[in-house]
């Protein structure tokens, strides 16, 4: 199988620091791909070069063959990349179900004259996103909630939201940054299986920054370590995780 | 779907609140029961109305501070003022030079919004405020050293006196005269005309925060970086909020210019003071309500001179008024008061945030 995500000596420095050096990473399709590693090793920052948030000093990011290094963070979702934050960032003041909509922004269109005079294009449209955003919450089991406000969710939902809204936008790749943060056990395991459910589901490719280990150990299939930017180490998730400088750097000497 | 259902509903009774004061308003004139100086304030509480429902647009449903909504207005008002006094004798048919006049008006003052907008919504909350303000002082007073004149060898410009444009004395008319701005607009504004914009800036408004450009202005108020990340276009959407704002005060304008036989471009009519008042509407109506800032734009208004009679102490009760409207609006308190004991008000107000 070919890489979906091929990602050459990616680097960035902020000032004097090299938050990120050498970064090296081939995603297959349809993989769930782990990214770990100590706190500021640079993971997040890794996202933010992937998403177009950050412009690479050096380095290529090849998405699916397409070049995407460094562009702007609506092409790079144009192209195939959609994310989740570490810290929550959905749109609190609308209803769940606008937040998808919201999502699917690009997928279907109609123009502003077309909206404002709700000419015939306007109600097809809106009758589909509609549809569709009501498709992806009850995947995530929040249609209940459609008409309220995002705001009013419960963490774990307003996560679970999150993701939702990524997907409508149709993705390649999926990068989900801790999406495990905050949760309790119960919530972490039925987190697993949403996540496994989208890969089967949707046929997509998950890269994933977590701290959760039962998490990582659990559903992803490869790995990568860093650690001060720079890879620790790659490979398989358990022969990673027995590798002893995974395990110094985590756990100390 | 509900949702669809229940804002539909909502958008209705907006229109209905208008279409009703409307007929009210034109019975109590009908049968006289209202005043000469009431009469008058008609056309000014739809150009309130108007400013304050745009502004919304940009400080509610953008969530940008914008304190330089009168300078919009002020290009509506002159450009479409200069329109109808060049016309006057070309194009005879009043309501026709009118509707002209109007959509000149809107054009220009959404390119001056267009083009302010560009450099300017690349700046952040108090940085555009203090910006747009600036703007709108600029547009003021570059009004104000305007001359424009025409004679038979037609248009004349000049920016430092009325002298300078060179004009043929015997054919020459100064249309547009500095600090003296426009002197005889025809009145073409009436209170049904006003009414008629009024309920066209609701459907445009109302029906825009309702569809995909809607959400994504709204988007990008709730979080920037989340919008993006979701391939909303930042720039385009604040400009088209930003844009269509300025247009809609720039109709505002036209309704202004064309109620008042001489046209002058003053602090208290475009400049901060003016749009320090809109803003007032807006935030007392609350923040991204469409119908609080209608409703806050009538009362204030009205208010002024319905407490005519107590003459000193008008102001002060006006102050007062301001500040229990503030508390009614927002303390935690009175909306759980609010909650406890006006429940079809609560209802309203989460359709709104629906």
């Amino acid at each position: 199988m070919t890489a979906l995500l091929e990602v050459k000596n990616l680097g960035i420095s902020f000032g004097g620091l090299r938050a990120v050096n050498n970064f090296e990473v081939s995603i297959k399709k349809e993989e769930l791909y782990g990214l770990i590693g100590p706190n500021g090793a640079g993971k997040t920052t890794i996202f933010n070069l992937l998403t177009g948030v950050y412009r690479p000093d050096s380095g290529k990011v090849i998405l699916d063959g397409q070049d995407i290094t460094g562009k702007k963070i609506i092409d790079i979702n144009k192209a195939g990349i959609a994310r989740t934050f570490q810290n929550i960032r959905l749109f609190k003041q609308l209803s769940v179900l606008d937040n998808v909509k919201v999502g699917l922004h690009n997928n279907h269109h109609y123009n502003t004259l077309e909206g404002i005079f709700r000419l015939p294009r306007y109600r097809t449209v809106e009758k589909e996103m509609n549809e569709k955003a009501m498709e992806l919450l009850k995947v995530f089991d929040l249609d209940k909630e459609a008409e309220y406000q995002a705001a009013n969710l419960p963490y774990g939902k307003q996560r679970k939201l999150e993701i939702a809204r990524a997907l409508a936008t149709e993705p390649k790749l999926l990068l989900l940054d801790e999406p495990a943060a905050g949760m309790n056990p119960n919530e972490t395991g039925e987190l697993m299986d949403t996540i496994r459910f989208v890969r089967d589901q949707f046929h997509m490719t998950i890269l994933l920054i977590e701290h959760d280990m039962k998490l990582v150990s659990g559903i992803c299939e490869e790995l990568t370590v860093l650690n001060f930017g720079e890879v620790l180490a790659q490979g398989e998730t358990s022969a990673v995780l027995n590798d002893p400088q995974v395990i110094t750097a985590y756990l100390g000497e | 779907m509900k949702n669809m259902k229940k804002t539909t509903k909502n958008n209705l009774i907006t229109y209905g609140i208008v279409i009703v004061a409307f007929v009210v308003v034109q019975l109590l004139i009908m049968t006289g029961n209202i005043s000469s100086l009431l009469e008058g304030l008609m056309v000014p509480l739809c150009m309130y109305v108007i400013l304050a429902v745009s502004l919304n647009l940009v400080v509610g449903i953008l969530g940008e501070l914008s304190l330089g909504h009168a300078g919009f207005m002020c290009v509506g008002a002159f450009s479409s003022a200069f329109f109808s006094l060049y016309t006057e004798d070309i194009i005879t048919v009043a309501p026709l030079r009118f509707f002209l006049a109007l959509l000149i008006g809107i054009i220009t003052a959404a390119i001056f919004g267009i083009l302010i907008g560009i450099p300017v919504l690349r700046l952040k909350g108090d940085y555009l405020a203090i910006v747009t303000l600036a703007f709108g002082e600029i547009i003021k007073n570059l009004v104000n050293v305007l001359y424009i004149g025409k004679d038979e060898n037609g248009l004349h410009f000049s920016m430092k006196d009325a002298m300078s444009m060179n004009m043929d004395a015997a054919t020459g008319k100064i249309l547009i005269n500095g600090p003296q701005g426009i002197t005889g607009t025809p009145n073409d504004s009436t209170f049904s005309i006003g009414i008629v914009l009024v309920l066209i800036t609701l459907f445009i408004v109302l029906n825009l925060i309702n569809s995909r450009d809607g959400r994504a202005i709204m988007a990008i108020r709730d979080n920037r970086i989340a919008a993006e990340s979701v391939g909303i276009n930042i720039t385009k959407y604040k400009l088209m909020a930003f844009s269509i704002s300025a247009g809609m005060a720039g109709a505002a304008g036209v309704l202004y210019a064309h109620n008042l036989s001489s046209l002058t471009a003053t602090t208290n009519n475009f400049g901060y003071n003016m749009s320090i008042s809109i803003l007032v509407f807006v935030v007392l109506g609350g923040i991204g309500s469409i119908r609080g800032s209608m409703i806050a734009a009538v009362i204030l208004t009205l208010l002024p001179e319905l407490l005519r009679g107590l003459s000193d102490y008008r102001m002060l009760i006006y102050a007062i008024v301001l500040i229990i409207m503030m508390l009614f609006n927002w303390s935690p308190k009175s909306i759980e008061w609010r909650e406890k004991h006006l429940a079809f008000l609560k209802r309203n107000k989460e359709a709104k945030e629906s």
